[in-house]
């Protein structure tokens, strides 16, 4: 067997691979930046091919990757409190909701103030985690499903004060005409300059600040306090005998996730440029939930995966799917009472019952995700492979937790 | 081995020491007197109705979080379809087959409708219960504890959209059996007839669910369940047929406040499982979760509290003043008002 391998003619691909693997290993901000860097410049050449270019037009794709790109910092965010802090939050989109609402107050004629882009983006991400610590600070000594209560309730408040706080938030309209970054020079090609119609200043913005994301994210989780949070996943008790600060390292996790969505609300305003609460209601919370169980819990780039999968199915595939059930002439089904008809059903209305079909399905069948991180794998099947088998101290690899 | 101590006492309702017993009567009679006082007679009555159908929610929280510590995030969800399954039966098949019309003011063809809703409703919504525990709930059993609550989630989406496809986005109109224009005048306020039937109902049911938990054998399996479910089953208890059990009341009387819910207003709609079952379930803890006597004073409590807000101007908020109770409650008393302080839990 090893005679065999060790016989064969060396693969420059496969030795090519495995020093590119190693490279990406050793540098890996670097293999980070260069891979955002394909991902990219790939996307718009997708767009450009069959069967793609088939659903829309081009700038609508490249709008739905901006878009695709405010839920991967959503995903990524909410990754470090779920997926490495093992702390269920259900109102997320609270923090998404302090970004945006930051940034409207900062950039928009409705405060008057007209801050630039990036100081704003700060702004937004420390708004966010400071909600973050408030809603943290006294309730992160609750078990985990009773913070998924209070998080829910917390993610229920925000948008009902926004909507009730009329005379500074607007209430239902929402603040509208929220300013678009400008550059600081100005441009020599209409390509760069940010407007309602050109795609293309979004979707490099928003690669920037996912690429600047994912290596903070990255470089997070293989810090001490990225081990301290799995810790506490695993072993809340444990890890607090060992001499981890459980609040001070949970409220972190929350910070730091709230701070994620500070930043992709300030983005989302700045391109939609109006915030509304009912952008922000818990069906924001669940999708990006749904998004990273389905992504794999813990592991980063399978959580941006399935966030960007699930947001680009949400906004092209499922409108298109009555078009297929007409083009297919799906007969309609009587049930006495009700007729179900997909043809004339509007999928998008319907996509929680997939997410909510998707959740449990992943839950009973493969619950570590997609994507998953071989931890989380382990400690989520060690259940059914009985206590012999449970995760020691040390790690497959060695690793120490 | 001994007699139990205070700590180790059942969490699903047991029978309850009279000074305790005596302890709440009071606590309850101030807490009446003062929002008795405070919104006046006419809102006492309809946050007493309200509270009743909270409290109905509330028991299937508390009962299922007691033996099995799983927020079953799906249940105000089957409330909510308890409500449409009670609304098809009537306008299909109940109305229809007897010639009757909504409003019905014969008393004797009026009772026998009520009662044929609730015994076709309540069975079906146990049913639906036990299939989502059988399906959803059980395989995770084991399972880390975040895991099925992922897939309550889902299961409560699952709910929503069934509703949503087959009965459409709109409020869907409800028979109003019982007249909402008659009514009786007591202590100051003319109470219709429907709020007198809820909160009397509501009452029954409560006893009942007391009596099955207290005083029968599936009850006291119940209850060792709660306590410590290997014990339990080492003397022989059925764990999972006692779940599903649970998981039937509790999705029976979920039923319950549905039907009661579509009598009372005249409309459902597939998103009020949403904000009903996260009122219901706020009022789940505030009571103390697992404790069904709590549960019943939780939902009251969440009633006066949201009819209060309401009636003092503050009806857009009300939704906010009771999701701040809710964490308020959780953060200093994570065991709610009747529940024990328990240590892991704080």
């Amino acid at each position: 067997m090893t005679a065999s391998t060790r016989g064969r003619p060396a693969n420059p691909l496969r030795q090519g691979w495995s020093r590119i693997s190693e490279l990406a290993a050793a540098h890996h901000s670097v293999a980070i930046i260069v891979g955002m860097a394909i991902v990219g410049a790939l996307l718009p050449v997708l767009a450009r091919v069959p069967p793609f270019n088939q659903f829309q037009p081009f700038n609508a794709w490249l709008d739905g990757y901006s878009n695709a790109g405010t839920f991967v910092l959503l995903a990524v965010g909410l990754n470090i409190v779920v997926g490495l802090a093992g702390l269920l939050d259900l109102g997320y989109a609270a923090f998404f909701a302090f970004g945006a609402y930051a940034y409207a107050y900062g950039a928009s004629p409705f405060s008057g103030n007209d801050f630039p882009f990036l100081p704003m983006l700060i702004v937004g991400a420390v708004v966010a985690a400071t909600f973050g610590v408030l809603l943290g600070a006294p309730t992160l000594r609750l078990r985990g499903d009773y913070l998924a209560i209070v998080t829910l309730g917390f993610g229920e408040i925000v948008p009902i004060v926004f909507l009730n706080a009329e005379p500074y938030t607007n209430g239902t309209n929402g603040i509208g005409g929220v300013y678009k970054p400008a550059l600081p020079w100005s441009p020599p090609f209409d390509i760069v300059q940010f407007t309602l119609l050109n795609p293309w200043p979004f979707y490099v913005l928003v690669l920037l600040i996912v690429t600047f994301t994912l290596i903070f994210t990255y470089r997070l989780q293989d810090s001490r306090l990225g081990r301290a949070w799995m810790a506490i996943r695993e072993d809340e008790l444990a890890a607090a005998a060992n001499g981890i600060n459980t609040v001070t390292t949970k409220l972190l996790a929350f910070a730091l996730g709230a701070s994620t969505a500070g930043l992709a609300g300030v983005f989302n305003a700045s391109k939609l440029t109006v915030v509304s609460p009912d952008q922000f209601y818990f069906q924001v919370s669940f999708t990006v939930l749904t998004m990273i169980v389905l992504g794999g819990q813990g592991n980063i780039w399978g959580v941006a995966l399935g966030a960007f999968i699930i947001s680009i199915l949400q906004q092209t595939f499922l409108k298109q799917l009555n078009q297929f059930f007409q083009a297919i002439n799906f007969p309609a089904i009587n049930l006495g009472p009700v007729t179900i008809d997909l043809q004339h059903v509007n999928f998008t209305e319907y996509q929680f019952l997939l997410f909510g079909l998707a959740l449990v399905l992943m839950m009973l069948l493969r619950p570590e995700g997609l994507f998953p991180s071989g931890r989380r794998r382990r400690e989520l099947h060690t259940a059914e492979e009985g206590p012999e088998a449970s995760p020691t101290g040390l790690d497959a690899s060695g690793e120490l937790v | 081995m001994t007699a139990p101590t205070a700590a180790a006492r059942p969490r699903v309702a047991g029978p309850i020491r009279l000074g305790r017993n005596a302890r709440i009567a009071v606590a309850s009679v101030v807490f009446l007197a003062f929002f008795f006082v405070f919104i006046g007679p006419q809102q006492f009555s309809n946050a007493l109705t309200l509270g009743a159908i909270y409290a109905l929610i509330a028991l299937g929280y508390t009962m299922v979080y007691g033996i099995i510590e799983l927020i079953n995030f799906a249940h105000g969800d089957v409330f909510m379809t308890g409500s449409f399954v009670a609304m098809t039966l009537l306008t299909r098949i109940i109305l229809p087959v007897t010639g009757l019309t909504a409003p019905i003011r014969d008393v004797v063809p009026l009772l026998l409708v009520l009662l044929l809703v609730f015994a076709l409703t309540m069975p079906i919504m146990g049913l639906i219960g036990v299939t989502i525990e059988r399906f959803a709930y059980r395989p995770l059993r084991n399972a880390p504890r975040v895991a099925p609550l992922i897939t309550a989630i889902g299961v409560s989406f699952i709910l929503q959209n069934i509703a949503l496809i087959i009965f459409g986005p709109a409020s869907v109109n409800s028979p109003q059996l019982i007249a909402p224009e008659l009514n009786v005048s007591m202590a100051g306020a003319t109470v219709p007839y429907i709020n007198v039937f809820i909160v009397v109902l509501a009452v029954i049911l409560m006893l009942a669910l007391n009596q099955f938990v207290g005083r029968t054998r599936l009850g006291r399996a119940m209850r060792s369940t709660a306590q410590d479910r290997e014990a339990a089953q080492l003397m022989g208890v059925d764990l999972n047929l006692t779940i599903a059990i649970t998981f039937f009341i509790g999705s029976a009387l979920a039923g319950a406040a549905g039907v009661v819910w579509g009598l009372y207003l005249g409309s459902v709609k597939w998103d009020l499982g949403f904000n009903g079952g996260l009122k219901a379930f706020t009022a789940a803890v505030l009571g103390g979760i697992g404790n069904t006597t709590g549960a019943t004073l939780g939902g009251f409590v969440i009633g006066f509290i949201e009819v209060s807000a309401a009636s003092k101007g503050f009806s857009r908020w009300s939704e906010a003043i009771v999701f701040a109770a809710l964490i308020i409650v959780l953060v200093f008393r994570p065991a709610g008002i009747l529940g024990q302080q328990l240590g892991e839990r704080a």
